[in-house]
């Protein structure tokens, strides 16, 4: 028992990576009241059991919910600029709404809309793009980026649409998440970033994996597009935009893996067999133990994206990349502990474990995988590969 | 009194620096001038080497004093000390034994250890069998029995320990809490050699041993709830240490990858990349503990940090020893040795990858701790026990 207690000073580093600067990991105030708002609306309009039911029918998004997520709370304009319409808030708040919408698998267009479009449209410096922003911000109108949802920071981005002159565009788009819940489509093509009209485009809903989070595959056969940025300028404020949603990515992990954690633990502490309740057999103790530890990391991990996003840190694009190489897996993980220790009932239709192991599996794959993303790091880090 | 604020605690630390200027005076007395100024460990009260101070503005002192080049009261050599007999004997101790023991012990003038673990007490350690029995005429206390993983036992000439006191009750009511004077005739130190080669760790022979009275910290058998606050104070210690970013055991594996492109592989590469990306999780994690202690809102992760620590140095270290090929089959000395001190990222890759297998044992073993978060942080039910309510006497051993 008896051990060390004051070990040597640890090596100081000889990495190339820059000491990471002060970075603030808790929860303001304001904040907590923010997802406490959140919160407050889906506990009333985003049961378990509403999200089941919408999911099988074919309008799997909620537009109430997010009339009054986006409209009423204001959650839609938070990376906003107050003089173009918006909050005036940063990624640690948008990241706070992710956390409460990954903890209830919400089928709101929040990340692709007011997170991957808004963040596309600030990195475009011109009157249409800002109107379009002014748009979003107020939450009337959703916009989803046509690209496929697995695309990733760090990878160019196909470009499968081609400008037949006059912004008429031709090509097809698969993985498109959320596209059926748009009105406006932002596209790009070998001549820029266009806007383009949902209604302009043929959307071919696709058969997803996660059933809260909708794919379609979008067709443009000579759509009319109004230009936003030229070639250079898209594919930069795409790049930024990926950086950013794969960060706050993170935090919908962090609140998916906390429901599961939350739910299972209730779950174990109340079901009996052996005459006892199942949460004190060692078995699932050590198991739900070690999940709690990689929940709590998975929290400083994605609130540090989050803040390094926010103060537009050097090091932000390391600071991404790690917090996704870890939430994706801590997520998943979260999901398949939840089924397997609820045991046949963790299998059923009827429970809603399924809802969030799907969307947890969807999301190791969105915005790159932890594959990819500690590829980025190897980068960042200066640790090559053979 | 309102409590002291940072700009009060800075004068003062400039007050010490300039009555007492550091490249003219001598460590002792430095030392000695610090502690009288409060500025030891400004959370503890005044004329015990602190000011009442938050904790939290220790790192105002530190800081300050590390950069007028002020010498230090060698914190690695009195870890144990420090890290968990001060605090106990601060919160237990009568005000004779907080005035004896805690500047000495400050000063690093006397070194303690601790005589917990017992050859059949390791995780149950309330089942331990070492004996005090009172003698009637003197009111001493007379100790026979064994301890071991005694660290600095051989360097100390204080220990904390505790005995059992009453075989009769159930074991973790009849358990009392001394200090003992290792100089005591009947105390016999033997080295443990481990692992690495080297002899941390001690055996400690108690035959014996007298302790008089006014050397047991509480009451008569409540010694439980005194250790529980010793053990408290360990874990904190073990986990809480601050690492820069690729800082620890993570540190010499990148190096040695940088330096040395013949050493790597596709395979090693990918562990490689998954272990700093852990690190460095872990790093933000300790982090926002910290962060949230000072906010005074703190969580229940320190409960975990330490699991997390003994698996990623096992997992680096191991990851280290294959990267560095023919390297990794070298050892650098295997002569039995006895450090004054603990070293978990010194030496070589061999030495880290053995040392670090005691991480997930000492101060706790891993699936002790895995109990505590899903019963205390969790609030998972116990499983059931059939030894709380017998008495230690019966108990099987």
């Amino acid at each position: 028992m008896t051990a060390p207690t004051a070990p040597t000073t640890p090596p100081a580093p000889t990495t190339p990576v820059a000491p990471a600067a002060p970075t603030d990991l808790l929860y303001s105030e304001t904040e907590e009241e923010l997802r406490s708002a959140v919160r407050a609306l889906l506990t009333d309009r985003c049961d378990a059991k509403s999200v089941l039911a919408r999911a099988e029918t074919d309008r799997p998004h909620d537009p109430e919910l997010w009339r009054t997520l986006a409209v009423g709370i204001g959650a839609a304009g938070l990376l906003v600029p107050e003089k173009l319409g918006g909050q005036g808030a940063s990624h640690r708040e948008a990241a706070v709404v992710l956390e409460e919408l990954g903890r209830a698998v919400a089928p709101v267009p929040y990340l692709t809309s007011a997170v991957l479009a808004t963040e596309i449209l600030l990195g475009c410096d011109n009157a249409e793009a800002t109107s379009l922003l002014r748009e979003l911000a107020s939450g009337r109108t959703v916009c989803a980026p046509a690209v496929p949802l697995t695309l990733a920071p760090g990878a160019p981005p196909p470009t499968p649409v081609r400008d037949l002159g006059d912004g008429s565009l031709t090509g097809t788009v698969t993985s498109v998440a959320d596209a059926v819940a748009a009105d406006v489509l932002l596209v790009l093509a070998d001549t820029g970033l266009y806007a383009v009209l949902a209604a302009s485009a043929r959307l071919t809903p696709q058969v997803p994996l996660d059933l809260t989070r909708p794919l379609a595959t979008v067709t443009l056969d000579a759509a009319a597009g109004t230009r936003l940025a030229d070639p250079g300028t898209a594919r930069a404020a795409v790049a930024g935009a990926l950086l950013s949603g794969a960060g706050l990515l993170a935090s919908e992990q962090l609140g998916l893996a906390e429901w599961c954690l939350t739910e299972t633990v209730g779950h174990v502490r109340g079901r009996h067999q052996f005459n006892r309740p199942i949460g004190s057999f060692q078995a699932l103790k050590h198991r739900l133990a070690r999940l709690w530890l990689d929940v709590a990391s998975a929290r400083a991990a994605a609130r540090a994206a989050a803040d390094a996003l926010a103060t537009a840190a050097p090091d932000a694009p390391l600071t991404v990349a790690v917090a996704q190489a870890y939430c994706s897996g801590v997520a998943v993980r979260a999901a398949e502990e939840c089924v397997q220790l609820h045991g046949g009932i963790g299998m059923t239709w009827e429970h809603p474990a399924h809802l969030y192991l799907k969307r947890a599996k969807a999301d190791s794959l969105a915005l790159g995988t932890a594959g990819h993303h500690r590829g980025l790091v190897a980068d960042f880090a200066e640790l090559p590969a053979p | 009194m309102t409590a002291i604020t940072a700009d009060q605690l800075l004068a003062r630390v400039r007050g010490l620096l300039a009555a007492h200027p550091p490249a003219d005076t001598d460590r002792t007395d430095f030392l000695r001038a610090r502690f009288d100024a409060g500025l030891a460990w400004v959370h503890y009260p005044e004329g015990l080497g602190g000011l009442g101070a938050p904790r939290s503005l220790q790192a105002v002192v530190d800081a300050e004093l590390e950069a007028a080049g002020a010498p230090d009261n060698d914190p690695r050599r009195i870890g144990i000390g420090l890290g968990m007999a001060a605090p106990t004997i601060l919160a237990y101790g009568t005000e004779e034994q907080k005035h004896r023991f805690l500047r000495p012990l400050w000063l690093g003038e006397e070194v303690w250890c601790q005589l917990f673990s017992e050859p059949g007490a390791g995780s149950d350690l309330a089942a331990l069998g070492t004996r005090a029995v009172r003698e009637t005429d003197s009111g001493d206390w007379i100790v026979n029995g064994q301890k071991v993983w005694t660290s600095s036992a051989h360097t100390a000439r204080w220990a904390i320990l505790i005995a059992r006191t009453d075989p009769a009750l159930p074991k973790h009511q009849g358990i009392t809490y001394f200090l003992c004077d290792m100089h005591a005739p009947g105390v016999e130190v033997r080295p443990l050699r481990q692992i690495t080669g080297e002899a941390e760790f001690n055996e400690v022979f108690l035959t014996g041993v007298r302790i008089p009275d006014t050397h047991r910290l509480g009451a008569v058998g409540e010694g439980w709830a005194v250790a529980r606050t010793t053990l408290m104070n360990e874990r904190v210690s073990i986990g809480g240490m601050r690492i820069p970013r690729e800082g620890g055991m993570i540190a010499p594996v990148a190096a040695a990858w940088r330096d040395r492109p013949e050493l790597r592989t596709h395979a090693l590469h990918q562990r490689l990349l998954e272990l700093w990306v852990e690190a460095e999780v872990a790093r933000l994690t300790g982090e926002r503990l910290r962060q949230q202690l000072v906010a005074g809102q703190p969580g229940p992760e320190g409960s975990g940090m330490k699991l997390t620590f003994a698996r990623l140095n096992q997992e680096i270290s191991g990851l280290e020893v294959e990267l560095l090929a023919e390297d990794g089959l070298l050892y650098d000395d295997w002569t039995m040795r006895r450090p004054d001190g603990v070293d978990f990222t010194g030496r070589e890759a061999g030495y880290r990858y053995l040392r670090a297998k005691g991480n997930s044992i000492e101060g706790g073993t891993s699936e002790i701790l895995l109990n505590i978060v899903a019963e205390r942080v969790l609030g998972l039910p116990p499983e059931p026990r059939d030894d709380k309510d017998l008495a230690w006497k019966d108990l099987a051993r």
